[in-house]
């Protein structure tokens, strides 16, 4: 009924302009851009997308990993080799109170993620005095994530205020900052589960091989499939790992990520479990299920990412 | 699950078993989906949330561990009873879960066999008009909800009008709830006519009326035995076949906003940007603007290798064969049709925050990548969004529209909004605050701008200058308070005088007994006074002179404001860089006494911040000369400089 133009951009081609078009925005705009990098899927993505935004310029930004100490091996490994490949500049932060501390996923539950992540996401914003940081959160992952701009601002005590947010016409940023004030970027705020992993298969993206399935030691804990990563997983009495077949649509920290046993051992495989599945992505994390409903609006508010 | 009511004819758009049985063929066929983004409006009982939750839920977008969280939820706090509320799904934030009603913009993804859809679920409420305009600024379509047992409400026109203002060209009327009258083509018919009506005294062309029930799910995928006379489309049907925005883009003229210069070593050189409209290949002549200087494409650069051609909506970077100025704020354009450049303008402004317009202020103005100061000046009239009468006003309020005519401080590369969204609509932001204050559109450049704004006369600044053999510039002198700038700067000018040139001194102090008696110590003053002095000082350099400006002069933002007046090489900042605890000891006025006391308010330094240059022309370090040492060294700067 209507012409639609031979020339037209897919949907994909889409989402990938206007990604670079934000990441340029930020460069153009900012003074100290960051890219926060948790070697995960979405990390992924935006890495790629960065090096297409400057080539063939490096990405005029460092990588920022927020590192708990609790990350899977696998994940320690193709962190550094990206980094090796894109010739950006890693910066890991660990929070030396939390390691003093001692605080781990085992024993202090909620408090793991507030000091390793919370607290050294802010103490690591503040130590580089970065005033723009890019995330590869998505609207589609949690219902507060949905009502968050692209351009999200945070008091100087990084906390985030859902009811005062600029709004965001057409594809006009305002970049301007207030004293203190730091700017969080979500990019592929428009992108879903499936575009991602439709990218990464289309333009052969590496991602850590966690994502595909393989036997792994694994026990099983309160209706989660965790990994035995390393010697660190204190096993209760009479709990003895078991080997599974099992992948993770999600990676964090290897304690508190489940993981769902699968035979998806190749890319189109892995995306077509997961668009056969009848549970959402975020379930596997831990961090949804606190404060209720709202738990991750409040978490934001507190200045999680 | 057993509440929902779904269809038992099959959803067009249920991919299922090609997922299962040839995951290859799924994958490609979504590769080659486009993409349409659209905006739901209705007011809060129309049912727009309990679309969308349909649309999601029949397109699978919702998962068994959000389904079982809604289940429980709707129990508790839903409005539907026993049965599942669709509108919990959609409705994010707390704040809004305990008042029940839609706050914000949310956004929402889900997809068929043809596209990726993103919709904007844009609230109702008459003080939130600013979160439609700004759902409906990056929609293709709008879905304008109607409660069939109420027909065309004030709403319904506040939102038809807005989405028509913002130019959104494919309007559906979806007439919702029909199995609550039953499903009578009558009340149907009814509404559709009276909506025509209304639409066409706004000037709307065309929309899409259909019949739907977003609860029981009636003409969302599938044509409805509900309702055997209707023969149009189904609502996803048409989401799926109408035209995208972006391909209508591609037929416009070739426009390109540098967003970046990418520059990894001498050998490269390209400039990178969004394609507004348009498309480029190898070997196309462009046009730069402003300068209007030419050249030829001979590169389309990519990561993934050189491009034959691309189009609107691609972010790219292209190359010239020359060496032409490009930077962030110029606008790459087809060589033989170029967009113009104006500095006066009328806009319709859609005003989205608390804080009223203040008429004759200087704002931010960010048209694509383009960055300028602006006042507006007191507005035409505004609409009312109910009865779009047109009203006088004197100013402009949260979420009024008006028309009105704006100045910038430097010539705009734009375009009509009507013809360009991205060269045609721009966003005001707050000086002080940087909050986004407004959305505005671009209706046309006012003719008085090109021509009668600017007195084309005989005796050109050249000669002025000439007759004074001198290079006319100006001195601008910034530091705190009891820095030593007014001391300096007179025995600079005294040099100067003594050396035959041709010098003015404009003093603050001196300035504020006249000119700029009418402002006060607030930071909004402060800038107006700044840009009083400014274009004082342009105008003094026309004549020729050498003008020497003593003004603390705090915001680095209005000093680049004067930079920006004035021809380059002429603008030279002088930093009189006293520290605070050194100002604060002389103390020459005793005003530093009394801001401690708290009987100064807005004092720099104290309670009033100091943006020191960060690179200014002349630097004086205060601590390490004396007054006369100083003047000696800004003169030698100037006329080394000459």
């Amino acid at each position: 009924m209507t012409i639609i133009s031979p020339t037209r951009l897919t949907h994909l081609q889409r989402l990938e302009a206007e990604a670079i078009h934000i990441m340029r925005e930020v460069v153009a705009e900012a003074e100290r851009p960051v890219m926060l990098y948790s070697v995960g899927k979405d990390s992924a993505v935006m890495l790629h997308l960065a090096r297409k935004a400057f080539y063939p310029s490096p990405p005029p930004f460092p990588l920022l990993h927020v590192d708990t100490t609790w990350k899977f091996q696998e994940m320690y490994k193709l962190r550094d080799r990206m980094a090796t490949e894109s010739g950006m500049e890693l910066l890991v932060y660990q929070n030396p109170e939390a390691a003093e501390r001692g605080i781990n996923p085992f024993d202090h539950g909620a408090l793991h993620t507030d000091m390793w992540k919370t607290e050294g996401l802010k103490q690591a914003l503040d130590k580089y005095g970065f005033d723009a940081a890019f995330g590869g959160a998505r609207r589609d992952e949690e219902k507060s994530r949905a009502k968050e701009r692209i351009f999200s601002f945070r008091t100087a005590s990084h906390g985030w205020d859902p009811k005062n947010q600029r709004p965001e016409l057409w594809n006009l940023y305002n970049a301007r900052k207030n004293k203190g004030e730091s700017i969080r970027v979500f990019p592929i705020s428009n992108w879903t589960e499936l575009d991602v992993w439709q990218y990464i298969h289309l333009n052969d993206i590496p991602i850590v091989p966690l994502y595909f399935a393989a036997k792994r030691p694994t026990v099983e804990r309160d209706g989660m499939l965790l990994m035995v990563d390393d010697d660190r997983f204190p096993l209760k009495p009479g709990e003895v790992p078991v080997e599974r077949s099992i992948r993770f649509r999600t990676l964090g920290c290897y304690p508190l990520t489940g993981a769902v046993e699968s035979e998806a051992k190749t890319l189109p495989e892995v995306i077509q479990e997961t668009l056969l599945t009848t549970t959402s992505e975020r379930q596997g994390r831990a961090i949804d299920k606190d404060a209720g409903g709202a738990g991750m609006e409040v978490k934001k508010q507190q200045g999680y990412f | 699950m057993s509440d929902i009511e779904t269809k038992s004819n099959d959803p067009v758009y249920v991919t299922e078993t090609l997922i299962a049985e040839d995951i290859d063929a799924y994958l490609e066929q979504h590769q080659h989906k486009t993409m349409l983004r659209f905006i739901t409006c209705g007011s809060v009982d129309d049912g727009k949330s309990t679309l969308i939750g349909r649309l999601l839920y029949d397109s699978k977008m919702i998962f068994e561990d959000q389904l079982d969280a809604l289940t429980a939820d709707s129990k508790k706090v839903g409005t539907q009873g026993a049965e599942i509320d669709f509108a919990l799904l959609v409705d994010g934030l707390a704040a809004e879960r305990e008042q029940g009603i839609t706050i914000d913009v949310a956004y929402r993804f889900f997809n068929t066999e043809k596209r990726k859809f993103i919709v904007a679920d844009c609230p109702g409420h008459e003080q939130y008009t600013r979160n439609m305009v700004t759902g409906a600024s990056t929609a293709d379509l709008a879905v304008i909800l109607i409660d069939a047992r109420k027909g065309v409400l004030v709403q319904t026109r506040r939102h038809s009008y807005l989405c028509h203002l913002i130019g959104i060209k494919n309007l559906v009327l979806a007439v919702n709830k029909m199995d609550l009258v039953d499903y009578s083509q009558e009340v149907f018919d009814k509404i559709v006519a009276d909506y025509a009506e209304f639409a066409k005294s706004i000037g709307i062309e065309s929309f899409t009326a259909m019949p739907i029930s977003g609860f029981k799910g009636d003409n969302i995928t599938g044509p409805s035995d509900n309702t055997p006379w209707y023969k149009g489309p189904n609502l996803i049907e048409h989401l799926e076949t109408v035209e995208v925005l972006s391909s209508v883009d591609v037929d416009k003229p070739f426009r390109l906003p540098v967003q970046w210069v990418n520059r990894p070593n001498l050998d490269f050189r390209g400039f990178s940007g969004l394609i507004s409209t348009g498309s480029v290949k190898p070997g196309d002549a462009i046009r730069v603007l402003p300068s209007g200087k030419t050249s030829t494409v001979t590169r389309v650069v990519t990561l993934d290798g050189d491009l034959d051609e691309a189009v609107a909506g691609q972010s790219v970077t292209v190359c010239f064969a020359d060496e032409i100025d490009c930077s962030r704020g110029d606008v790459i354009a087809t060589a033989d049709n170029p967009p113009e450049a104006a500095d006066q303008f009328e806009s319709t402004i859609v005003w989205l925050n608390d804080e009223p317009l203040h008429v004759g202020r200087a704002y931010w103005l960010k048209l694509g990548t383009q960055t300028v100061s602006v006042t507006v000046r007191e507005p035409k009239y505004t609409v009312n969004v109910n009865t779009m009468e047109q009203m006088a006003a004197k100013t402009l309020e949260l979420n009024a529209i008006g028309v009105a005519e704006l100045s910038t401080d430097k010539p705009l590369v734009f375009e009509a909004y009507a013809d360009n969204r991205t060269l045609g609509g721009f966003i005001l932001i707050d000086k002080i605050t940087n909050a986004t204050v407004a959305a505005g559109m671009i209706n046309f450049s006012l003719r008085r701008a090109q021509n009668v704004h600017w007195q084309a006369v005989d005796i050109s600044r050249d000669a002025h200058a000439g007759l004074k053999n001198q290079k006319p510039a100006v001195l601008w002198f910034t530091g705190l308070s009891g820095s030593g700038k007014s001391t300096i700067a007179n025995l600079v000018e005294k040099k100067l005088h003594r050396m035959n040139r041709h010098t003015f001194l404009l003093d603050g102090d001196n300035v504020r007994h006249g000119l700029n008696k009418d402002l006060g110590f607030t930071e909004a003053d402060r800038i107006e006074n700044i840009r009083r002095v400014g274009e004082v000082a342009k105008l003094m350099t026309d004549a020729g002179l050498i003008v020497i400006t003593a003004f603390i002069s705090p915001f680095k933002a209005e000093r680049e404001m004067v930079r920006a007046m004035l021809p380059e090489g002429e603008f030279l900042e002088v930093f009189i860089d006293t520290p605070l605890s050194v100002a604060e000891e002389r103390d020459v006025k005793g005003l530093y006494k009394k801001a401690r006391a708290g009987d100064l308010k807005n004092f720099t330094g104290i309670d009033s911040p100091y943006e020191a240059p960060a690179k200014p022309e002349i630097r004086i370090d205060t601590t390490k000369v004396t007054p006369d040492e100083a003047a000696n060294l800004i003169v030698d700067a100037l006329l080394g400089d000459a």
